[in-house]
């Protein structure tokens, strides 16, 4: 009797493309729209993602993201040196400063401050030169995105495609001449704005001038140290906040959601997505149970009881539910596919998808119990009504 | 008047012998309540024997849809017994009941009801499905059971490529197919033309009335009524005569008695 439920489907095309369309759409809006969603809280803490030196990292207690940063004075980096069971700990300075271009125009950056003798924290991957040529006179490193469009240099003639920086080249930050002895590639940040490297004590001569520079220090744990144990202890030591990377990125994230009306807007999209799949899967599906009421009747006069008419029906919903989050799920992978490159912030997980899946199987349970109350409730004496 | 009928048309005994395949007594059945009541059966009293074929006519809304739907279980009379082959659909539960129609009953309808989205074989071997024959044995069956109702060819057909006259024999083929006991047929020719419903009446006779069936059949067609056992007449909810043919019921001259081709 299931293979005659799919049969009688699959075969009525249209009701079938149409309930499957419904499924497809709320399967499509709710993953691409939350992938997107995921993807930009992920660039929200790209910077820590990147630097995965440090098993903690330590700040004003004040600091509620990334971005927030609270300065501390230099010498809360020997204190927590200090602190029994830190292996090393090196600073970190992250500051906006802004470039001059060559066209007159300033640009934004985001600069970031290393360890002068280890380099720790530098950019995560290296496309061209090398990290240590920071040590160099005025280095500073640029990603890749920055060189190829924000920081680039306009073309000869107006219309000219950018030209992209590359070693060598000069940039003026904050009036300091600064050398291009590398390019780097990291994740993308929330601010989509040009991420350049140099050493810490360079950083803070080129930034501008503020009693307090040092905008985190970067901790690495002795072996076998527990990293709960030595956050509480640095904390309690210094009167800093320490976390690890995860917690680090939590906090971030979690600002992002309280603070700005991203997750409103992310989850109208998505909620529209699941109105509007239900809605045309569940007027689809209960169409198609109409039409078909006549011979589920004759099905029940035959000797189908309801429990198996049930079943039917739910294998129909689940069938059309498994075929749509297949095609919506794979149209959106397939679209993050063809953004990857581009600015669109999109990341799909395991997470997404059972997000996702499970608002199809309510999609079509809510679709087949509709159908399933109008079987149920069928008279079989309705086959002999002509 | 029950009295009166039972004595005269011999309810509750067969004078061939024969057991009884369906057995009513005072069956009432009335839709709604309060002043909008509609009694559509009223105290009907009617036996069908095995191996016979009962007709079953009257005028429109004289209650014989009703009937043959309380005798095949899908609807629950109002009073009364009604007994199919000794069961009471009332003594037993839904499941119960859901799978002694599905055993026992075989349906054929006005409009055939074939799923159209399934091929006739797929269409017929449903009741074994419901039975729970495998679905190979099952197609196997169907396709078998199409030869001998002329369709053996058309198996892989989907029901509208077939004409009225054939998606009737395939509704037949369906009713026949996993051996029920007693056939209800609701106008089994009132879509089809004369011949064809002539054709369909004989094979209904031939093939259902082989294995000592019972057959059930609810008609306006006195065109169809010498294939008749016995035909019950009904009118406001009663059945008013049992007769062994059309000319008992309507005299020798039939035809001026229905006011031409059928009642109505």
């Amino acid at each position: 009797m299931y293979f005659l439920a799919l049969k009688m489907l699959f075969n009525d095309k249209a009701k079938f493309f149409g309930i499957v369309m419904g499924v497809t759409l709320a399967s499509l809006v709710i993953t691409q729209q939350g992938s997107i969603f995921v993807g930009l809280m992920a660039r929200t803490f790209g910077v820590i993602t990147d630097m995965n030196y440090p098993d903690i990292w330590v700040m004003d207690p004040k600091v509620q993201f990334i971005d927030d940063t609270k300065p501390l004075t230099d010498t809360k980096l020997f204190e927590v040196r200090g602190v029994p069971g830190v292996a090393s700990a090196v600073p970190l300075y992250k500051g906006m400063i802004r470039a001059r271009m060559d066209n007159g125009l300033f640009q934004n950056c985001n600069l970031y401050g290393i360890d002068d003798s280890t380099l720790i924290g530098g950019p995560g991957e290296m496309v061209e030169g090398n990290l240590a040529d920071l040590r160099m006179a005025d280095s500073v490193i640029v990603d890749v995105e920055g060189a190829t469009d924000k920081l680039a240099r306009k073309g000869k003639n107006p219309g000219d495609p950018k030209i992209p920086l590359k070693i060598g080249d000069t940039l003026e930050l904050n009036d300091h001449r600064a050398v291009v002895v590398g390019i780097s590639r990291g994740s993308r940040t929330f601010q989509s704005q040009p991420n350049v490297f140099t050493t810490y004590s360079r950083a803070v001569t080129f930034a501008p001038k503020e009693r307090k520079l040092l905008s985190f220090v970067l901790v690495k744990a002795e072996p076998g140290e527990n990293l709960e144990t030595l956050r509480a202890r640095i904390t309690e030591r210094t009167g800093l906040a320490a976390y690890t990377a995860d917690q680090f990125k939590m906090l971030t994230v979690n600002y992002f959601l309280k603070y700005t009306g991203i997750p409103i807007n992310f989850g109208i999209a998505v909620s529209l997505g699941f109105i509007i799949g239900t809605l045309i899967t569940g007027f689809m599906f209960y169409s198609f149970t109409i039409d078909n009421l006549k011979y589920l009747g004759t099905l029940k006069a035959m000797g189908t009881g309801d429990t198996m008419l049930m079943m039917m029906i739910l294998l129909q919903a689940l069938s059309v539910g498994c075929i749509g989050f297949g095609i919506g799920a794979g149209a959106a992978t397939l679209f993050g596919m063809m953004m990857s490159g581009t600015q669109l912030a999109f990341w799909i997980t395991w997470q997404i998808l059972v997000l996702s899946g499970g608002a199809v199987v309510i999609i079509c349970m809510l679709a087949a119990m509709l159908s399933v109350r109008k079987v149920v409730a069928l008279e079989p004496a309705v086959v002999f009504k002509g | 008047m029950t009295t009166a009928i039972a004595t005269q048309q011999g309810i509750g005994a067969d004078p061939a012998g024969r057991k009884l395949a369906v057995r009513c007594r005072n069956v009432v059945k009335n839709y709604g309540s309060g002043q909008s009541v509609v009694r559509a059966l009223r105290g009907i009293d009617l036996d069908v024997y095995e191996g016979e074929l009962l007709m079953l006519v009257g005028p429109s809304g004289c209650g014989k849809t009703t009937l043959i739907s309380v005798i095949a279980g899908v609807l629950d009379r109002d009073q009364g017994e009604c007994t199919v082959f000794g069961e009471d659909f009332s003594a037993m539960n839904s499941r119960q009941r859901t799978r002694f129609r599905g055993k026992t009953i075989g349906f054929v309808f006005q409009s055939f009801n074939l799923i159209p989205t399934l091929t006739i074989a797929e269409n017929v071997s449903v009741p074994l499905l419901l039975n729970g024959v495998d679905r190979r044995t099952a197609l196997k069956k169907a396709k078998e059971i199409l030869s001998i109702v002329g369709l053996g060819e058309r198996t892989n057909d989907a029901p509208n490529r077939l004409s009225g006259g054939q998606q009737q024999r395939v509704a037949i083929a369906r009713a026949l197919v996993h051996d029920p006991r007693l056939i209800v047929c609701d106008e089994p020719t009132s879509a089809l033309d004369h011949e064809t419903g002539h054709k369909i009446v004989e094979l209904l006779k031939g093939v259902a009335m082989s294995g000592n069936r019972s057959l059930v059949v609810v008609t306006h067609d006195n065109r169809i009524f010498d294939f008749a056992d016995r035909i019950a007449h009904m009118d406001d909810g009663q059945v008013d005569k049992i007769v062994g043919s059309a000319k008992e019921l309507y005299g020798p001259n039939m035809q001026s008695a229905n006011g031409g081709g059928g009642m109505s």
